[in-house]
């Protein structure tokens, strides 16, 4: 950390080491829901007054089950969805003003490896052309230079030879093939922050394992700041440094990862590390202890903490009647909880 | 028969050198390659290994849902106590599908056919394979299915688009569930699921199996959460059966060289070890390679190895390497040998 810091101080000036790459502030991303094509019938509230600050040269990690809001608040971050209310702040600038060339300008600074490897990549295109074609856009114009950038980023991504790669399909490509090319692709811009929208779900065990440390590799080498999100608690703690804990639209709690494992505080993000199994025979003997029901629908969330439907530990008149707000348990340790009202 | 016929009746399940090869016009998939193994009732062997080692041709092998361009089909297959793989398609159909194995194919959530109710659905194997069984009846059976899997009762009058996947998912087991199989075979149950609805899933299949005593095949890639129904575990590696251990055993400690570093890549959430990930990648199981299919990424291999190994037999777990020639008991070649093998 310390050698990152001082590697950091050579190339970035004193005050914007201070300042997070991204802030994200009370960020809202609702869906308008309509009927007839043009009655307004209420929001879905897929992202609702999401606030975090990504710094520099790290990585965190937005934990959830799927439908919590994941996916919408990397879109947001990407400029893809415009938020309903919010801001999101690179290098101290909201990306939304500036209109369309501060937009792509953005854009070229934030890589994306996305969801699924096995659609993320064009099925009639080669490998060197599915990797030209952003070096292309990013007006790079000769041939040669964009040959050489494309070969070191397989080499980066170890798809060696280069050669015997260029010119093949992805459909010849293994599975943990074709996610090093989506990896490749979105690091060959030399982005400065690295968006990967569960990276490994989709693979197996031994190639999950490659994949993870190839990220890892990838991020300390290039000092980059990672934004890795996931349902998998079981493999963020091999690859970054903080956990968002996110549940039916809003952040829970939030923490270094280690604090996270050994002193969770949310009710939710217990059950989480309860549902996870570490492969032990034991497991098969007994029930186990989860929470009943399923996530609330996020047209109309249950008022209070989204929670209280399903929290053993709700404490009546107060939890399904109050937002709880974030509270600071720890150094760097906030929950949205109203178990800890008083310890804060 | 050569085998103690009460050793079989006692078991849910007994697998004799079962073989499935599809036909491709440049050559051969060996998905299943001569595996063996025995399953007792009450219990749940969960298969695992990578992507396209041939798991789901072995669920299919064994529930007989077979595609069209099958090469080769053989071996034999107990079920309950019968051997299945001599009768013809249309005694199987009537005495052994859903009456005695029913299976949940991957992906079977968003297979539901969308435009009928789910009573209909879950009824449909229960009406045909019950004779005499009336409406009111299968009524009856759907609602205390739903209820044991944990499906609101309301919900049989709906259809499965207004279903989350897992509720979906209960459903498809529900319907495997009704007929009351001894055997049922699941293909990647919860791989598309988030974590707590996987947990509440694998609750339900515990309670099924102790409850009703039914046995599983557990069909997954997902090392860490299939040890919640295991008691015993068989590893696949490109067609090959490479271990079958019980649960307590194989988590403890894998024998195969493939299996151990299969286990040093599965997350875990505490310990400090770092992850390994296994160089290479598996064959192809068009022609694959003569000898052991994993020799190639094996740190272990020796001049031997260009040979196949044979099956050892170590106390109660198969394994087929050649590193425990010395130490095995023997090889599992016959019938008789594997009947011994109780898991
Ligand atoms: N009908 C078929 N014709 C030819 N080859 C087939 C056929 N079905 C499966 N295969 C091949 O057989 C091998 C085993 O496939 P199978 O579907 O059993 O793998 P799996 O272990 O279930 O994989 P996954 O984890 O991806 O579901 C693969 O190489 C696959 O491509
Ligand atoms: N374009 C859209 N229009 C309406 N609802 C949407 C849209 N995109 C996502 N949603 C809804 O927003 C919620 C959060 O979705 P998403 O961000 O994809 O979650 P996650 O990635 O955590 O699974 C879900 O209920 C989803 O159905
Ligand atoms: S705020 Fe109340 S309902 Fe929500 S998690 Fe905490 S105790 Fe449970
Ligand atoms: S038989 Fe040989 S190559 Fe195969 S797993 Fe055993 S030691 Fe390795
Ligand atoms: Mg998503
Ligand atoms: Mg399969």
């Amino acid at each position: 950390m310390s050698e990152q810091q001082v590697q950091e101080a050579v190339y970035t000036p004193a005050e914007a080491q201070e300042q997070p790459l991204l802030s994200v502030r009370h960020l809202k991303i609702w869906y308008e829901l309509k009927r007839f094509g043009f009655l307004h019938a209420g929001y879905v509230k897929a992202v609702d007054d999401v606030t975090f600050d990504l710094p520099r040269g790290e990585a965190i990690a937005v934990v959830g089950e799927s439908g919590c809001g994941k996916s919408s608040l990397m879109k947001a971050i990407l400029g893809l969805v415009h938020p309903h209310d919010g801001q999101i702040l690179f290098e101290g600038k909201d990306i939304w003003e500036g209109g369309n060339t501060a937009m792509r300008e953005y854009r070229m600074k934030v890589g994306y490896v996305q969801q699924d490897p096995y659609g993320a990549l064009p099925p009639f295109m080669t490998i060197r052309r599915i990797l030209e074609e952003p070096l292309i856009l990013a007006g790079m114009k000769n041939k040669e230079e964009r040959l050489q950038r494309i070969i070191r980023s397989l080499e980066e991504v170890k798809v060696t030879p280069p050669d015997d790669f260029l010119n093949k399909y992805p459909h010849m490509l293994s599975g943990g093939q074709q996610q090093r090319i989506v990896i490749a692709r979105a690091l060959i811009r030399d982005p400065k922050m690295l968006i990967a929208d569960e990276p490994v779900s989709m693979l197996d065990a031994s190639v999950r394992v490659e994949i993870l440390k190839l990220l890892d590799e990838v991020q300390k080498e290039r000092h980059l700041s990672v934004i890795y999100i996931t349902h998998d608690l079981s493999t963020v703690r091999y690859f970054s440094e903080r956990i968002f804990v996110m549940y039916a639209g809003k952040l829970i709690e939030k923490a270094s990862t280690r604090e996270i494992l050994d002193n969770p505080k949310h009710p939710y993000t217990w059950a989480l590390l309860n549902a996870i199994s570490d492969p032990l025979a034991e497991n098969a003997k007994k029930l186990r202890d989860i929470p009943p029901g399923e996530p609330p629908s996020l047209i109309t969330p249950p008022p209070g903490c989204r929670f209280h439907p399903r929290c053993q530990k709700a404490i009546q008149g107060l939890c399904e009647v109050e937002v709880p707000p974030h509270f600071s348990v720890a150094a760097d340790h906030e929950v949205a909880c109203w178990l800890y009202r008083e310890e804060a | 028969m050569m085998i103690p016929s009460d050793d079989i009746q006692n078991k849910a399940l007994v697998v004799e050198d079962l073989v499935l090869y599809f036909q491709l016009t440049h050559g051969i998939v060996q998905a299943v390659d001569h595996v063996s193994f025995a399953l007792d009732k009450k219990r749940a062997v969960v298969v695992i290994g990578e992507s396209g080692c041939g798991k789901t041709s072995m669920g299919r092998a064994l529930t007989r849902l077979l595609p069209r361009n099958v090469n080769r089909y053989t071996g034999k297959v107990f079920i309950d106590g019968v051997e299945t793989m001599s009768m013809d398609d249309e005694t199987y159909r009537q005495q052994v599908r859903w009456v005695k194995i029913s299976q949940v194919p991957q992906a079977a959530m968003n297979a539901l056919n969308p435009v009928l109710k789910l009573k209909d659905q879950v009824m449909e194997p229960l009406l045909l394979h019950e004779k005499g069984v009336s409406q009111e009846e299968a009524l009856e059976r759907v609602h205390a299915v739903f209820d044991f899997v944990g499906v609101p009762d309301g919900f049989i009058e709906r259809y499965p688009f207004e279903l989350s996947g897992g509720m979906r998912q209960r459903v498809v087991i529900a319907m495997a569930l009704i007929t009351n199989p001894a055997v049922i075979v699941l293909d990647e149950p919860t791989s598309a699921l988030d974590v707590l609805t996987q947990a509440n899933i694998y609750n339900v299949l515990k309670r099924i199996k102790w409850e009703k005593g039914t046995s599983f095949v557990l069909i997954t890639h997902d090392v860490a959460t299939s040890s919640e129904l295991a008691d015993d575990v068989l590893v696949m590696y490109a067609g090959h059966m490479m271990e079958h251990s019980s649960a307590e055993a194989f988590f403890a400690e894998p024998l195969h060289p493939y299996a151990r570093m299969l286990m040093a890549a599965v997350p875990k959430l505490y310990g400090e070890e770092e992850l390994q990930f296994i160089p290479g990648k598996p064959p192809s199981l068009l022609n694959p390679p003569t000898g052991c299919r994993f020799a190639d990424r094996c740190p272990f291999a020796m001049a031997k190895c260009q040979q196949e190994p044979p099956t050892f037999q170590l106390g109660d777990r198969l394994v087929k390497c050649w590193l425990y020639e010395k130490e095995a008991d023997g090889i599992v070649t016959s019938p008789e040998a594997l009947a011994g093998v109780s898991a």
